[in-house]
């Protein structure tokens, strides 16, 4: 298992493969589905520093409000990245990304971005929320909180040894393109079809 | 209280175990799962995560998932019973489980975008009334996270595509169709509700029903037995695996259920439960007393 420090180089992400056991460390960022078209309406210059060299984590958290006002990810699993295909390819270039974190993958426009970019799509366990949580010890600041709510707020977060799975690499490798293959045939062979 | 009090905190408890304790069933697939699939590979890392993750969970009792779905709801009732009121009721637990991060505020406004902020919404928990000869009510629920939700699937038959006609064979084919459609999308291994028949409405809800069975039960329609464990068998032959990552742990169960149709209709109707799978129930009686149901 190899070990990824953030803010990571673009020399050591276009390194992994598809099929590799990662584990995170430095500080990343949350964004789903209202944050990645607010990312593309405008450039955002404060938001801007915190995706430069680093990650976004599609995750819509539970969150607690410590009595210091600070925050507390109280479960924290991956949501489904395909929704943000329409934007992803075209984040990672805008800001400088060097992956994401999701579920279930993503498709041909952002597989082309990471390659172009020199990004990954890093697959963490989905329902895995305490595991993942765990491995977030700490809550940095908050941005859109008040707009778009808890779960679509962009999260700025440190992480720890967070396990992630490369599924989709910089060099147009998709883990998610061969299951979806091999299924696929296997299911023309169960109805009887022509393979 | 049964007819007279408030349920409200037996509701909170109803979500706050569902939300934090997955079934035993359910676990033991979990376990089964991951020894078919080999030590050290990306289906058998998933399936370790998932299992450490269900431990840890109820340990902490904090939510499984991040996404804790939306509370669906069948509560069987004996006469007389407000059925205004448990809704109520029941939508207070939803709050208050939500204040207390059982539940994270996951009703959003489809208009303004705006999230409520305390979990409630318009049709957000969704509760179904029956009405029972029984002098106590019984609270069946599941949470029904959205990532899944997003990969059910509707068929009508027959389908030329799939070369589905309108018979069991026909049931088949769109219901392995919906299985490698979902990939791993809808958080695989996953379980399967399935309703035959019924309108677009119907439907779905008792594809959703179908989910509250245990995953060891056996359909009492024979025919619908052979058919649950053959999907079951074929589903997993189709080696999405855990999380899409490819394996032999595709599914954990399938359940089907009939409803009457109109000449002109033949739904297959497949709702998908993430391995995820929560629901919880209880029995209220006459006096209040409150009985855990598994």
């Amino acid at each position: 298992m190899a070990e990824l420090k953030l803010p990571v180089s673009e020399e050591r992400v276009r390194s992994l493969k598809v099929g590799d056991f990662v584990e995170l460390t430095g500080r990343i960022i949350t964004g789903r589905d209202a944050a990645h078209t607010w990312l593309m309406k405008e450039y955002r210059d404060d938001v801007a520093p915190f995706l430069k060299d680093s990650i976004i984590y599609h995750c819509g958290p539970v969150v607690a409000t410590n009595d210091d006002g600070s925050y507390n990810f109280v479960a924290a699993g991956p949501t489904t990245s395909i929704r943000e295909e329409p934007y992803q390819a075209d984040v990672i270039g805008r800001y400088g990304l060097r992956g994401v974190i999701g579920k279930g993958g993503m498709g041909a426009r952002t597989l082309a971005g990471l390659a172009e970019h020199g990004a990954v799509y890093l697959h963490a366990v989905g329902g895995a929320a305490q595991v993942l949580a765990r491995a977030i010890p700490r809550v940095e600041r908050v941005f859109m909180l008040e707009e778009f709510g808890v779960p679509e707020a962009l999260w700025v977060i440190d992480v720890e040894r967070f396990p992630v799975i490369v599924t989709m690499d910089s060099h147009g490798g998709s883990l998610h393109d061969e299951v979806e293959e091999r299924s696929q045939a296997k299911l023309r062979e169960l109805l009887g079809f022509s393979v | 209280m049964g007819a007279t009090g408030s349920n409200t905190e037996t509701f909170v408890e109803l979500i706050r175990r569902a939300s934090t304790e997955l079934p035993a069933d359910v676990v033991e697939a979990l376990e089964e799962g991951r020894r078919a699939e080999s030590e050290g590979g990306l289906a058998g890392i998933a399936l370790n995560t998932i299992i450490e993750n269900v431990d840890l969970a109820r340990d902490i009792s904090a939510p499984i998932c991040q996404d804790t779905g939306t509370p669906v709801v069948w509560v069987h009732h004996p006469v007389g019973v407000s059925t205004r009121a448990l809704t109520a009721e029941f939508e207070s637990a939803v709050r208050e489980a939500t204040q207390r991060k059982f539940l994270r505020p996951n009703a959003v406004n489809t208009l303004t975008g705006a999230n409520t902020g305390d979990g409630a919404g318009r049709g957000i928990p969704f509760v179904h009334f029956e009405e029972w000869d029984e002098p106590r009510i019984e609270v069946r629920m599941i949470l029904k996270g959205g990532g899944s939700e997003n990969v059910g699937a509707q068929y009508k038959l027959p389908d030329t595509k799939l070369g589905a006609g309108r018979d069991l064979e026909g049931v088949r084919r769109a219901v392995l169709d919906a299985v490698v459609e979902a990939q791993g999308k809808g958080c695989a291994p996953g379980v399967l509700g399935v309703c035959i028949g019924g309108d677009r409405v119907s439907a779905f809800e008792h594809s959703k029903r179908q989910i509250l069975r245990p995953l060891k039960d056996i359909n009492p329609v024979p025919e619908l037995a052979e058919l649950e464990e053959r999907l079951l068998r074929e589903g997993n032959e189709l080696g999405v695996g855990p999380m899409g990552f490819g394996g032999k742990t595709t599914l954990l169960g399938v359940k089907i259920g009939v409803l009457d149709r109109l000449p002109a209709c033949y739904f297959v109707t497949v709702t998908y439960m993430c391995w995820a799978d929560r629901k919880a129930g209880v029995s209220i009686d006459e006096g209040g007393e409150v009985t855990w149901l598994s």
